[in-house]
């Protein structure tokens, strides 16, 4: 007679989910070793298959598979004992972090970090520090108020980047049509502003009835159309041959002469300016009135109407102030890197801006900013340990990865973190990205 | 007459949801909809509020037109919705729902907040637990509660009965009974039609669209015709 405990000593070996394991871990094995190793070629079109897998460097990273297999799952147990360690130290933490003067300090000391590490950084790091990582923070920190906080997906949101830049272009005097009078790129800032506020209005107060997926089309639709405006019209934009020689900032002001020229870090330290002020001014925005009518309409739009919020006008308000941050970053990248083509603007840095915000966490501005330094930051820094070619490899696996394990993203806001786990535990969807309004709350 | 609604057409596209619906809702009055599925009392109830556009017709509240005011606009005016499905907000605490009800006017919501609390005390027990975490009947007390916050003459309340356990439907019709002696006048939508006959003073019967019967709720109540569609009698 077979007693159930004989059935399960004769379950098969290989069938134990630790020995099935083996085959995922050689596996990723595997693809590590085709990822790093020597890529295609003219000539030989599976040459990366043959040295990558069939040549002896396969060994080693299949041994290491191996070996991570046994440490997790034979070391596996003791990493358990850590984890209560782990909360404890990390609740702590956010108990201590919810106390003003701590927080005040910290944010303190970021600053003082952020003013004086970069004078003690390479000419390639600064030029990093104030092409890209300045700009992708200001971009992202504003395509959070579109977002993280009023939950309006926008696909087109570099198109006000755009606007921006070519505003400088166009008032500084460098665009085939002429403006009536030509300014320093400072004094374009508030109208460069101006212009993406206007035309995230207009954009908006047709299209903001629309609903997730929906919004999402028509303003992918209008970043192609401001492209494409910026590629093909010639005689206005100089079309795909770009503009060039856009001045850079410079102060004339009584004795006071100052010129930014071609060193990175005065740039630096203006943009970082800029997102200091930005980040403030939306920090006091999302506890205000303004930013409890936006989660209102972020959770349900329907009820927030009932409830007496005005969600057009809200809507629009969140648009607005998105596009403007967009169109100031447009104003200080085309004013430090002093040329701009249409291919700066395509929906490949729509989605990238997107991606920031998504890896930062949504609708928390401290992790939206350091999710886009960091993701900026990243393949630069591949750029010396890898293949060049391949670092968006990476980039890309870092954050599949980060989208299995920590979906609500690097430093997510709390409200945000607990709409992630409702939409896991099958509660509701997670809204931004296409909710069905309420939809887990009939029934 | 506080709420008079006259020939009011809707449509969704080219289908006509409501074909000239007509009724009057007197101050100090509960007065319920009754419908099968279809028939129109949810389009009713959101075209009062401003949610959606009648094509035709005219709604007015307390002698003024309010078919062209925007749904935000209509707790200024002093109606209030409880939608169908509940619809708080999932995220945010039982207090912070409360305190969105009241989001016209920033002075003293800690009155109002007490008053529903009264009314609700379980809301009170849980008022720093989010809205999404409550039980169904919670949430239907609580997104009463919010509609009451903005301090309504009129209170809309589409389905409260919707999903909920026959114990709890009783308790929030005692609940709606008490509203409505504090001095609130209800327009109440319902497919539970016996218990919403027992609560109100008086019934619309609708079918697709229109009006098809009306009277007081007592009467409606004895009506065979009623029996026998609404409460589940089979004249048979």
């Amino acid at each position: 007679m077979t007693t159930l405990s004989a059935v399960a000593r004769r379950a098969r070996w290989w069938n134990h989910a630790r020995v099935r394991r083996i085959g995922a871990y050689v596996f990723a094995g595997i693809v590590v070793a085709l990822v790093t190793g020597p890529g295609g070629s003219e000539g030989h079109y599976s040459n990366g298959l043959r040295h990558g897998l069939l040549a002896p460097r396969v060994i080693p990273f299949i041994v290491g598979g191996l070996v991570v297999w046994a440490a997790v799952e034979l070391g596996g147990r003791q990493l358990y004992r850590v984890r209560p360690l782990v909360t404890t130290v990390v609740s702590g933490s956010q108990r201590r972090w919810q106390s003003p003067v701590v927080r005040l300090v910290s944010y303190g000391l970021l600053l003082v970090v952020a003013i004086v590490y970069p004078m003690h950084i390479s000419e390639f790091w600064r030029v990093v520090a104030a092409n890209e990582i300045a700009i992708y923070v200001l971009l992202a920190i504003g395509l959070n108020v579109v977002i993280g906080f009023a939950g309006l997906l926008d696909l087109g949101y570099i198109a006000f980047f755009a606007i921006g830049a070519y505003a400088t272009a166009y008032f500084t005097g460098r665009l085939p049509i002429h403006a009536p009078f030509t300014l320093n790129p400072f004094l374009v800032i508030p109208l460069a502003i101006g212009l993406a506020l206007i035309s995230g209005v207009i954009l908006g107060f047709p299209t903001l009835r629309l609903r997730g997926d929906y919004l999402a089309i028509v303003t992918l639709g209008f970043g192609e159309i401001v492209y494409e405006f910026a590629k093909n019209q010639q005689g206005i934009t100089t079309g795909s041959a770009g503009v060039f020689n856009i001045p850079h900032f410079s102060i004339h002001l009584l004795d006071i002469n100052y010129d930014w020229g071609l060193p990175s870090l005065p740039y630096y330290y203006v943009s970082l300016g800029f997102i200091v002020v930005v980040m403030f001014l939306f920090s006091r925005l999302e506890n205000s009135r303004v930013g409890r009518a936006w989660t209102a309409i972020r959770e349900d739009e329907v009820a927030a109407a009932a409830t007496g919020v005005a969600t057009l006008k809200y809507k629009l308000m969140a648009f607005a102030i998105g596009a403007s941050t967009s169109g100031l970053a447009g104003v200080l990248f085309a004013s430090k890197v002093g040329s701009i083509t249409p291919d700066a603007f395509t929906l490949q840095y729509s989605i990238l801006v997107l991606v920031l915000v998504i890896f930062g966490g949504m609708g928390s501005i401290a992790g939206v900013a350091l999710g886009a330094a960091v993701l900026t930051w990243l393949p630069e820094l591949l750029r010396t340990h890898v293949n060049p070619q391949n670092r968006f490899i990476y980039f890309g696996m870092l954050i599949i990865i980060m989208m299995i394990f920590r979906p609500q993203g690097l430093l997510p806001s709390r409200r945000r973190a607990r709409e992630i786990r409702f939409a896991e535990a099958g509660l509701e969807g997670a809204d931004a990205l296409g909710p069905t309004p309420g939809s887990g709350l009939t029934s | 007459m506080l709420l008079h609604v006259e020939d009011v057409r809707v449509a969704y596209g080219g289908i006509e949801a409501l074909r000239g619906v007509s009724f009057d809702v007197d101050e100090g009055e509960i007065v319920t909809l009754l419908g099968a599925n279809g028939a129109g009392k949810t389009t009713t109830l959101r075209t009062i509020s401003g949610l959606l556009r009648p094509r035709a017709g005219t709604i007015s509240f307390d002698g003024q037109r309010i078919d062209t005011v925007p749904a935000h606009m209509m707790v200024r005016l002093g109606i209030g919705h409880v939608p169908e499905g509940r619809r708080i907000f999932p995220r945010m605490s039982v207090r912070e729902n409360l305190m969105m009800g009241a989001y016209h006017r920033g002075d003293d919501t800690e009155a109002d907040a007490d008053r529903v609390f009264e009314l609700f005390p379980v809301l009170l027990e849980r008022q720093g637990q989010d809205g999404g975490t409550l039980s169904g009947g919670e949430q239907q007390m609580l997104a009463i509660g919010r509609a009451l916050m903005g301090r309504p003459r009129l209170l809309l309340l589409d389905e409260p009965s919707m999903g909920l356990a026959p114990m709890i439907v009783t308790r929030i019709f005692d609940i709606i009974r008490e509203i409505n002696q504090q001095g609130t006048t209800v327009l109440l939508v319902e497919q539970n039609a016996a218990q919403a006959l027992r609560l109100a003073t008086r019934g619309y019967v609708l079918e697709t669209g229109e009006v098809v019967m009306s009277d007081d709720a007592s009467k409606l109540l004895a009506d065979d015709r009623i029996r026998e569609a609404y409460l589940g009698e089979g004249a048979a």
